[in-house]
């Protein structure tokens, strides 16, 4: 599905104009990170690709901001092409998630202001949102990862108030998780495959969880300073 | 568990052990390389003795005081659940596996947090006692009879539940950068949120924390809005959620700006709120 939120950023010119944009040289930023805006080695965008910059907090909210932006696209269209038979119970609940993944969309997009990465291009080409299995199979995939991912780089966040926010937000990830996988087979909310026998939810590294990422991006998302070039 | 067949195990598996463990920044790379071959019943162990390791001779009070908080929350929802679980006909054969899985869980943090604790150098520290009832000792406190009146025992679950994913929020900024401790802070608090989920599935409510603009607690119990408090808020890092767009609009829902982000407490707040009620000595 293709938003104008979600506008390509393929072609040369446009290509240069983002990196120019993202690479904090065009735009003065309002956001929350506009001090940390002097970094000039963030996003660089090549070819049709993304890469989440240097380490650091902005390379990590950019981070999260990529894996929301993947979600947000997703349930738009499981909203906007219901598969059959999805009750109304359902379509309100994924209504919701929809509209929980959009904030915080949104929240990064903001909070990351000039030094957000772009609007990546999804391809979901691999999903019939036809079909109910289809729908909460990748809704699972796209949860559990989430979680996974937020688990796996909390700990590379350096600021106190950004760890906060982001674990504002992973139980959240981890409530519709718990939800998908009942709807899938009821009371597998925290099932062996994703919390181990120390009760532990997993976790996945970045250069885990991109790759799972790219396969529904057009727009590839590298993460050169975590070991993951796509 | 016998923690010196640990080592043998895993000095077996892994010569170099104890150069992984020190110099600090090897261990801290090389924890996880050991996970997937080991036994995961050696992970908290391993946690234990990666601190006492960074820390010197053994882990700091303030990480083991982090601990021992967290220990006692878990002694207080694994006790919850298995007084529940043994109450005959409270919980519905179709609930069972559900609740089942909560109480396995909360039992096995509750082995996590002791292991972590001691081998990290610290005491864990004794199990209090409760009265779910929240009668501070009494037994006769508001939620009086939950242990065979299913909807109220959910109410109280989903309470705890909520709290203890606020309660391990609020301690992640104390754990900053330390990558084994908040990595494992982080995802116990993920499971937590996963059985806050499903318990407030079995209750059929949100699965999510939904707050209206002034009251964050959306159970329908109101002798826990405290338990609640504060996750009406709708501004996160300077930014009010509210005048985001949403997916259907130019602003965001209060009911949808709160349900996207839970809250943290503070261990003093938890404490308040546990402490004389369902936790009194």
């Amino acid at each position: 599905m293709k938003t104008s939120e979600q506008d390509s950023i393929g072609g040369a010119n446009m290509a240069r104009r983002s990196f120019l944009r993202y690479a904090g040289l065009g735009v003065a930023s309002a956001g929350l990170l506009a001090t940390a805006a002097c970094h000039k080695d963030h996003k660089v965008v090549i070819g049709g690709g993304i890469d989440i910059g240097a380490k650091g907090d902005l390379a990590i909210l950019n981070y999260a901001y990529a894996l929301e932006q993947l979600e947000a696209a997703f349930y738009i269209q499981v909203v906007a092409s219901p598969y059959a038979g999805m009750t109304s119970d359902e379509k309100a609940l994924f209504t919701s998630i929809r509209d929980h993944e959009v904030v915080h969309r949104e929240f990064f997009k903001k909070a990351l202001g000039g030094n957000a990465i772009p609007a990546l291009t999804v391809d979901f080409s691999t999903i019939d949102f036809t079909k109910k299995a289809a729908v909460l199979g990748a809704a699972k995939a796209f949860e559990d990862t989430g979680v996974k991912a937020y688990d796996g780089a909390g700990y590379l966040i350096q600021d106190a108030g950004y760890l906060t926010i982001a674990g504002k937000i992973v139980s959240v990830e981890a409530r519709h998780a718990a939800l998908i996988s009942n709807m899938l087979v009821a009371g597998s909310f925290a099932a062996d495959d994703q919390v181990d026998s120390n009760g532990l939810n997993k976790s996945a590294t970045i250069a885990e969880v991109l790759p799972i990422a790219n396969t529904y991006l057009k727009t590839k998302v590298s993460a050169s300073n975590y070991s993951y070039v796509a | 568990m016998n923690l010196f067949n640990i080592v043998e195990e895993l000095e077996k598996i892994d010569p170099e052990l104890n150069d992984r463990l020190n110099p600090r920044r090897a261990a801290i790379k090389n924890i996880t390389s050991f996970g997937s071959k080991v036994a995961l019943a050696a992970v908290p162990f391993a946690l234990g003795t990666m601190l006492k390791k960074a820390y010197g001779a053994e882990a700091s009070t303030s990480v083991v005081d982090v601990l021992n908080y967290a220990l006692t929350l878990e002694y207080l929802e694994s006790s919850f659940y298995n007084q529940g679980a043994a109450s005959a006909g409270l919980i519905p054969a179709s609930a069972s596996a559900y609740i089942n899985t909560v109480k396995d869980d909360e039992n096995q943090h509750v082995a996590f947090l002791k292991t972590a604790i001691t081998a990290s150098g610290g005491t864990p520290v004794a199990s209090p006692k409760f009265d779910f009832t929240a009668g501070g000792g009494t037994g006769n406190g508001p939620f009086k009879g939950l242990f065979s009146n299913y909807s109220l025992f959910l109410k109280v679950a989903l309470a705890f539940e909520d709290t203890g994913v606020r309660a391990y929020k609020g301690q992640a900024p104390n754990l900053l950068g330390n990558k084994d401790i908040l990595t494992a802070a982080l995802s116990i608090h993920a499971v937590e949120a996963r059985h806050a989920s499903a318990i407030r599935q079995l209750l059929g409510v949100s699965p999510w924390i939904t707050s209206t603009a002034t009251v964050g607690n959306d159970t329908g119990v109101p002798q826990v809005n405290g338990n609640y408090a504060g996750e009406e808020t709708i501004v996160q890092g300077g930014v009010d959620l509210t005048t985001l767009p949403s997916a259907t609009g130019s602003t965001t829902s209060v009911a949808v700006a709160t349900a996207a982000f839970d809250e943290p407490l503070s261990k003093d707040q938890v404490l308040a709120l546990l402490v004389g009620t369902f936790i009194y000595s």
